[in-house]
């Protein structure tokens, strides 16, 4: 009897009830925006509150639910963009070499030269192109780590008898290249797909935490962080729902991603 | 044998890339400026009256009036003595702003760092040792969570756990004097330490597993060498590795101390240039990046230095 492997089986619990909030939370939770004023920050077990509510009134489980899609939407879009990039850039990249090669590496050098949450916050911020504008910003910021690795999975790829045979046969480049090297590397950019998700999660997350991305009074859980902040007396829940939520949302997608790199990272053969 | 000839020319080599790497990143800062929808002029006015007087007036203190190139050599040239010009908010000159900021985003890094060596490093030797076993296992999935963290929430967490239900460590401020500074910096660095650990850990593991790996450690063993005597030769040779990634953690430590100084409400650097970013004080947020770019720059050609010195390796493959 072949073992169920622990990993995948302990994330996808938690995972697949995030994706239900972010696909149906505007149903679970239909009256998540609603304010009451007078009402204010009451504590966690309050009537009809679970987690109590923040100083506009509004019902931190409720909010927490429709904040999903903000916080999951644009990680999704950031990890295809970005891998997209790395695909067709680390491809030609790594099969053509030459001056191609050496522009596409100088640029990763230099965006990888400074911290991503500082170049985010600075072009991002001022900017202020909001939600999708953000994650346009760290599509371009997140692709020289998917261009790398596209790159080096290529070359190793290049080596194969199979590329060799494929060139023996008259086989145009670029047929080779996405016709035959692309799908023995796919696995390798799911996976890596995968972590981009989680970290690009906790960077909008980050960026709304600090102002930016999410437009105000729209549920998101960075915002409820920066919120609640100075709730922590008051209702404490206010900070530690969407806290726990993204902590365990980065923590399962970033262990998948893990587990799925090292399986296939041995399949294809890249370090 | 290390020749004064091959030292001189790697020195000179890796200073010109580095001198060019910050001329590309002064260049990106400087658009910035032309980057922020509006007029440059209004957006350096800020929230001031814009009189066509005062807007002659910004236009001649920055320039903006001479071609792009000009403007743009202008800048650097002030730059280079130190002058970003005056921060928007705070009328203040921006060198002024970040020196009364800069001790405490030191001290906070300062902390998180060692904290790191004293906690990570162990660690990841111990688990690369007994690679497969517990330890190993355990950490190494901490590991994977703890690099991907939003520090911003566990941050929170803590001040939740440790500052309000345990009342053990302050909620505000970041205290007056040496040891109280301590004190209140000890949330904030331990929450910045988690990522930047969980990295050291990783490379850390990484870097003595190769070691071991190496045929000298079989040789090593067959021959009959203690453990301790094997463990010497690998850690000696596992360290460079490690001390070369120095410019990797340092971009992680400081892009981790914006995120930490905002969640702890302390008044250092990172937060400043959050702040910045919000109110649109571009000058502030240009010198403080390209500071930023500069001391991680610079520490990534120390260790490209100290590997050249150290490594007779690393000598043969750049004279190749």
């Amino acid at each position: 009897m072949r073992r169920v492997p622990l990993t995948p089986a302990l994330c996808a619990i938690p995972l697949l009830i995030i994706l239900l909030f972010a696909i149906a939370g505007a149903w679970i939770a239909p009256n998540a925006t609603e304010q009451n004023v007078l009402l204010g920050a009451v504590p966690a077990g309050s009537e009809g509150h679970l987690f109590g509510t923040d100083l506009l009134g509004r019902d931190i489980l409720g909010l927490s639910i429709a904040g999903t899609r903000s916080a999951v939407v644009g990680p999704v879009f950031i990890a295809l963009g970005s891998m997209l990039l790395g695909m067709v850039l680390g491809t030609v990249s790594g099969y053509t070499g030459g001056w191609i090669d050496l522009l596409l590496t100088k640029y990763a050098d230099l965006l990888l030269a400074l911290p991503v949450t500082l170049i985010a916050l600075v072009v991002a911020g001022l900017i202020d192109g909001g939600y999708w504008v953000t994650v346009l910003v760290l599509v371009v910021l997140f692709s020289p780590t998917d261009i790398r690795l596209m790159r080096s999975a290529v070359m190793t790829q290049a080596t194969r008898p199979y590329i060799e045979s494929a060139r023996v046969l008259g086989l145009s480049r670029w047929r080779i290249m996405f016709r035959h090297v692309l799908p023995n590397v796919l696995p390798i950019a799911f996976a890596t797909m995968l972590l981009n998700v989680a970290f690009a999660l906790v960077a909008m997350s980050a960026l709304s935490f600090l102002g930016l991305g999410v437009g105000p009074g729209e549920p998101d859980w960075g915002r409820q962080l920066s919120d609640g902040r100075d709730l922590l007396s008051q209702n404490a829940a206010a900070v530690i729902v969407p806290g726990v939520l993204i902590i365990i949302a980065a923590a399962t997608i970033n262990l998948l991603g893990d587990w799925l790199q090292e399986r296939f990272n041995a399949e294809v053969g890249v370090r | 044998m290390l020749s004064q000839g091959s030292l001189l020319k790697f020195t000179l080599g890796r200073l010109l890339a580095t001198v060019a790497l910050l001329l590309a990143v002064s260049f990106i800062v400087f658009t910035l400026l032309q980057l922020t929808p509006g007029d440059p002029a209004r957006n350096l006015l800020g929230p001031r009256a814009s009189s066509p007087e005062a807007l002659a007036e910004i236009r001649d203190q920055y320039n903006l009036n001479e071609p792009f190139v000009r403007q743009y050599l202008l800048w650097l040239g002030g730059v280079v003595q130190g002058d970003f010009g005056d921060s928007i908010r705070s009328d203040e000159p921006v060198t002024a702003l970040l020196a009364n900021r800069v001790l405490l985003t030191m001290q906070l890094a300062a902390l998180a760092f060692v904290l790191t060596l004293l906690v990570a490093v162990p660690l990841g030797i111990a688990a690369a040792w007994r690679a497969g076993g517990a330890i190993d296992r355990g950490v190494t999935t901490g590991a994977i969570v703890g690099v991907g963290a939003p520090s911003y929430a566990v941050g929170l967490l803590l001040l939740y756990v440790f500052g309000v239900k345990l009342d053990v460590f302050p909620i505000y401020g970041s205290g007056e004097g040496g040891l109280d500074r301590m004190w209140h910096l000890s949330l904030p660095a331990v929450t910045l330490a988690i990522g930047v650990g969980a990295l050291v850990f990783k490379l850390t593991r990484t870097a003595v597993l190769a070691e071991l790996d190496q045929d000298y450690v079989a040789f090593a063993q067959s021959r009959g060498l203690s453990r301790r005597q094997i463990r010497s030769m690998v850690l000696r040779n596992a360290m460079l590795p490690i001390v070369t990634s120095l410019g990797l953690v340092f971009a992680f430590l400081f892009g981790g101390t914006i995120l930490v100084e905002v969640t702890f409400a302390l008044q250092g650097i990172g937060s400043l240039l959050a702040g910045s970013v919000t109110f649109k004080d571009i000058p502030v947020v240009q010198a403080i990046t390209l500071l930023t770019a500069a001391v991680i720059a610079l520490t990534a050609l120390a260790v490209d230095l100290f590997s050249f010195a150290a490594d007779p390796r690393v000598r043969s493959r750049a004279a190749a």
